[in-house]
């Protein structure tokens, strides 16, 4: 057999997304399960060492404290995150399951289409959407400074 | 104890009686606002259906109608409070606006460089700003009365500078919260109004929380005013209660100008109105005065004495549930915040390991109803070096199966984060 087939395929962003609406459909609409679960994979989040946790790389616009702190190797962009309550570490999760170790191509021309079809906004109501919106931003505003930086490079 | 008929009282809340995210709503939102019942929200429609008219001013049918009703509710609200005058009874917008009206009237007349005003640390943030606002004009200072691990205030603590050490000719104006809206605590008001009128201050007492739980008599209590929101107690929002004693009221600037508080206008000068209507500038909130005067009746009706036991029941009965699964768990992850034995129907607590955002977000997907954070008293979380707090708030229309409902949607959180 040949070396690289044996290489597990990385699985695409659709990939991803429709593994995150299957999983939550599974709740059907049990809120309160829906949060457990959602609390349960922000516990999946590597632990991000605290030097990385300042000021500079807070999320604004959330309620919550959300840090965000990305890198670039390989061309590909790394992301570490940490929020102080659970729900929204749960949250943080999501996206960075969907875009960690990705090319700024990729992150940018992701069409987000698992947020309307889980119910985002009914599971977690106004004020957090708006800062679920906000991390998305930033994740999609240091792809942009990195796609920036490889071109002038 | 006359057993109250809750199954009737709940009847009368058409609110209660909903799904929320699937379940049954349970509202523990009571310090907050409480639900209206139906006596009170007809009254909204019947107004606005049969009466709707501007008030004092007319001589027609309507105008008559409207101002009667508008009157009688100032009635009902002087009988509620043992106030010796109706004239005493000023309608504002809220608590808010009551407390800001008094600093910028009274406060701007009696102020000046070096008085001093004392509140406690426990204020709720209306009970805050506006008196730091007016200081600050003034050059006067603002003093705290601090308060225990348990939630009272510090009165003659033989250590800390407590309230009676606090008072001196210099204090003016001593503002104090009759029931703490974040704790629950009930002050020792009387004490404190004998006290602070022993060196010739004056006592404004925000009973916002208050009105709803406690009998209040203004003239047992000798405070000088008394300010409430009728939104806390089964009434509408946008309308609020000054009670002032009629020669300050009377002494007093007024406040804001325009139509209705005036006597003569001339451009060269204008006499002002009598009380109460020198406070009440422009178009009041006719319609949700007039409903107010039927969350009172509401209330008189089953008996605040009936009320309050029962509601004390409910608080001795979360408190005990939640003390069961506390122990019932290792590390005891629930903290009450707020002790007293002093107390009316609010349980504020903390849970080890969990934010109270996602507690609040966790109880709300089983459809109840608390509020979560610092309840805008910011100061008093510091104090307990947190920043917010779980709170359940009980009315009459709740019942111990709720509390069922809620112990047992906590005891899943806890177990989930153990
Ligand atoms: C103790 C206390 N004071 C003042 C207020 C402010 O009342 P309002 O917002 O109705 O003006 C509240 C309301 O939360 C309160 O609980």
């Amino acid at each position: 057999m040949h070396a690289t087939s044996l290489r597990i395929k990385m699985k695409t962003t659709t990939d991803i997304q429709n593994e995150i609406i299957e999983n939550f459909s599974l709740f059907e609409d049990d809120m309160e399960s829906r949060l457990f679960y959602l609390m349960d994979l922000g516990k999946k989040l590597p632990v991000m060492p605290d030097e990385h946790k300042t000021e500079d790389y807070i999320v604004k616009g959330c309620q919550s404290k959300v840090w965000l702190y990305p890198e670039i190797v390989d061309g590909k962009v790394i992301f570490e995150a940490d929020s102080n309550t659970e729900i929204t570490k749960g949250l943080v999760y999501l996206l960075v399951q969907l875009w960690n170790n990705r090319t700024p191509d990729e992150i940018l021309n992701t069409d987000l289409y698992f947020i309307d079809k889980i119910g985002m906004s009914r599971m977690i109501g106004s004020q957090r959407s708006n800062g679920f919106a906000s991390m998305i931003k930033q994740m999609k505003m240091y792809a942009v400074v990195y796609k920036e930086k490889v071109k002038s490079l | 104890m006359a057993k109250l008929n809750i199954e009737s009282i709940r009847k009368q809340f058409p609110v209660l009686h909903q799904n929320v995210n699937g379940k049954p709503l349970i509202y523990f939102d009571n310090a907050a606002t409480t639900q209206k019942p139906l006596s009170v929200i007809n009254a909204i429609r019947d107004f606005y259906e049969h009466d709707n008219s501007n008030i004092h001013r007319g001589v027609h049918t309507l105008a008559e109608r409207a101002t009667t009703a508008f009157e009688a509710t100032r009635k009902t609200v002087q009988q509620f409070i043992n106030s010796k005058e109706s004239e005493e009874i000023i309608f504002t917008k809220g608590t808010t606006d009551s407390i800001n009206l008094v600093a910028q009237t009274f406060g701007k007349a009696n102020l000046k460089s070096g008085d001093e005003v004392i509140i406690s640390a426990m204020e709720h943030h209306s009970n805050i700003v506006p008196w730091q606002m007016i200081c600050e004009e003034k050059g006067a200072i603002l003093k705290v009365i601090p308060i225990n691990d348990a939630g009272e205030l510090l009165m003659d603590d033989p250590i800390a500078i407590g309230f009676e050490k606090l008072l001196s000719p210099k204090t003016k104006i001593v503002s104090v919260v009759y029931v703490s809206n974040a704790l629950g605590t009930i002050n020792p008001i009387k004490n404190i109004i004998e006290k602070a009128h022993a060196v010739g201050a004056k006592v404004l007492i925000d009973g916002a929380q208050a009105v709803s739980h406690l009998d209040i008599d203004v003239q047992e209590l000798d405070c000088d005013f008394l300010v409430f929101s009728a939104h806390k107690l089964y009434g509408p929002t946008g309308v609020g209660i000054l009670y002032g004693k009629l020669e300050l009221l009377e002494s007093m600037p007024p406040y804001q100008g325009g139509g209705e508080m005036i006597k003569e206008v001339t451009f060269e000068k204008t006499t002002y109105n009598d009380i109460p209507y020198k406070f009440e500038a422009g178009t009041p909130n006719i319609a949700d005065v007039i409903a107010f005067k039927y969350a009172i009746d509401f209330v008189n009706e089953i008996g605040k004495e009936e009320i309050r036991n029962y509601e004390n029941e409910l608080l001795s009965y979360c408190v005990n549930r939640l003390l069961e699964l506390n122990n019932s768990i290792t590390n005891n992850p629930i903290t009450f915040i707020g002790t007293s034995k002093n107390k009316i129907s609010v349980l504020s607590f903390t849970i080890n390991g969990m934010h109270h955002f996602d507690v609040g977000m966790m109880l709300d997907a089983k459809g109840i109803a608390v509020r979560t954070g610092h309840h805008c008293t910011q100061p008093l979380m510091k104090f307990f070096g947190i920043d917010g707090t779980i709170r359940a708030s009980f009315a009459v229309y709740n019942t111990k199966q709720e509390i069922d409902v809620f112990v047992e949607a906590i005891e899943r959180l806890v177990k989930f984060i153990k």
